[in-house]
């Protein structure tokens, strides 16, 4: 905060905006999140009973099963998709080094102590990274499962292992999606906006990714 | 548990004492197959057949007698014939009749994320329910004897049902009644035991099969169906009868406490960020804006 002295009116002002992701960034990033929702939904209907009513309200159990793998090979383009544009920007860097070792401070909101980020900060990246790697083992097991009946008998002992990994692997996918959602809708005010119009104010772009912001600007703070 | 309606109480035109007056048995059913005196007519897999109303359908010929080399969705019991060359060289040729061992802990079941589409009864049957299957063969997965089948037309899965239609009217199932030999009986667990035993015990007394023995794994806490073998030590000579079948591992741990933990973690997890959002708040943006001209 400047501290100053002199009152602006700065709602006269509109803010200054910065693209920060484009149409096909965010087309990709959407049809991934409606197809992933689904996937959570009807994965965790399939996963427990007491979520089995999810089954329900989606169209009964052998919809839900018929359509899951389905809604999987979207979630699997989409993930591709987005690695192939996002990949340079997730290259682990030594600010994310440094931005790691002030995790705690990151989390308990004492910004100041945060060192300057990229275009996205190592969490954004660690969660890429854990929804890419977990999607190729999901995508992987999702096929096994998506066709049991082409097992050979003989090698049925596989399937139990399978299932496990592939359970085990969402629920690692849910841990980082409930982050991922939450820190975009409550923490982050703007981040939404970044990802539903692909703007972001500069003050945003210069306070959250103060790197990624000079890059794209030519401006030094 | 004592079955009140099928004791005899009294039978009319008999001297002495009522036979059997008082018993009380197991509800539970059982069926006995003794490998020993099956002569591979197949008849029970017709009977199977015509009393499910399935036609018969194409067959494999692989050289042996066997009618297919699996059993199938419409074809719910095989009698699988193995040619096994023993130590000293002779051969043994064995006949197994193959169909659902209605476990008394049903991988199946364990394993079945569809509500009611596998049912458990009290006398041991463990019966599918199709209009409740989702298709997903979780049970597939489950079952260490690789019984149930998968219909890719109807999408759902099949498998012998111990005529659960037939029992529940106070009938034997059909293979049951079609056995010309005898060695098809059916009965209450404890009966269908006492008399594999007293079979076992025959063959290790009459005949060289010393390591004659019954059948009934322990791994899935005993089965509603029970071989008498001439050989117990070796059951997977018998067209890959397994010797120690369980609930696969991964099964239990997946179903068990996989379950709990992602159930807590999602429960604490959600509790866990709304309470970070109480506590620490939103960040906030800096405002510079009077810095640039």
């Amino acid at each position: 905060m400047s501290g100053g002295a002199v009152v602006r009116p700065s709602v006269a002002v509109p803010e200054e905006q910065v693209i920060r992701y484009t149409f096909p960034e965010r087309v990709g990033h959407w049809i991934n999140g409606i197809a992933y929702t689904y996937l959570l939904a009807t994965g965790l209907a399939l996963f427990t009973p007491h979520m089995y009513w999810l089954a329900a309200v989606l169209g009964g159990g052998p919809t839900i099963r018929f359509w899951h793998p389905w809604m999987g090979v979207l979630y699997m383009i989409t993930i591709f998709w987005m690695h192939s544009t996002w990949k340079k920007d997730m290259v682990t860097t030594a600010e994310d080094r440094e931005w790691q070792k002030h995790m705690k401070d990151y989390v308990e909101n004492r910004d100041d102590k945060m060192p300057p980020q990229h275009r996205f900060n190592a969490g954004q990246k660690q969660f890429w990274w854990v929804m890419f790697y977990a999607s190729l083992i999901l995508l992987l097991t999702g096929i096994v499962m998506w066709f049991p009946e082409e097992v050979p008998p003989g090698v049925h002992w596989v399937l139990p292992i399978v299932v496990f990994i592939h359970s085990a692997t969402a629920l690692i996918t849910i841990a980082g999606f409930l982050i991922h959602v939450y820190m975009s809708v409550f923490v982050t005010p703007g981040s939404m906006k970044g990802m539903l119009d692909g703007q972001v104010s500069a003050d945003w772009a210069r306070t959250h990714h103060r790197l990624w912001y000079e890059k794209i600007t030519g401006r030094r703070k | 548990m004592s079955n009140g309606p099928l004791e005899i109480k009294a039978i009319s035109g008999h001297s002495g004492p009522v036979p059997g007056q008082g018993v009380s048995r197991d509800y539970d059913v059982c069926k006995l197959v003794d490998t020993t005196t099956c002569i591979g007519c197949k008849a029970c897999e017709v009977a199977c057949l015509e009393w499910n109303g399935y036609e018969f359908r194409e067959t494999t010929f692989d050289n042996t007698y066997q009618t297919m080399p699996d059993t199938a969705w419409n074809f719910w019991n095989l009698i699988r014939f193995n040619e096994h060359e023993n130590s000293d060289g002779t051969i043994s040729w064995l006949m197994r009749k193959d169909q659902c061992m209605h476990c008394e802990d049903p991988g199946c079941l364990a394993a079945c994320p569809a509500e009611g589409a596998i049912v458990q009864y009290q006398n041991g049957i463990v019966d599918f329910n199709q209009a409740n299957c989702i298709g997903c063969q979780y049970c597939v997965t489950g079952c260490p004897f690789d019984i149930p089948k998968f219909n890719s037309v109807t999408k759902k899965v099949y498998k012998c049902t111990l005529c659960s239609d037939r029992v529940g009217a106070g009938l034997e199932p059909a293979c049951i009644k079609a056995c010309p030999t005898g060695c098809l009986h059916f009965g209450s667990k404890d009966d269908m035991k006492a008399l594999a035993n007293k079979r076992v015990d025959q063959l290790k007394a009459n005949t060289s099969y010393k390591d004659a023995g019954v059948y009934d794994p322990d791994g899935v806490g005993g089965t509603h169906v029970i071989y008498v073998l001439h050989d117990a030590k070796n059951p997977e000579k018998y067209g890959g009868l397994p010797a120690d079948p369980r609930v696969p591992l991964m099964v239990r741990l997946w179903k068990g406490p996989l379950k709990w933990l992602g159930g807590m973690g999602m429960i604490f997890g959600v509790l866990g960020v709304f309470m970070h959002r109480v506590k620490y708040g939103p960040k906030h943006v800096d405002r510079v804006e009077e810095k640039r001209p």
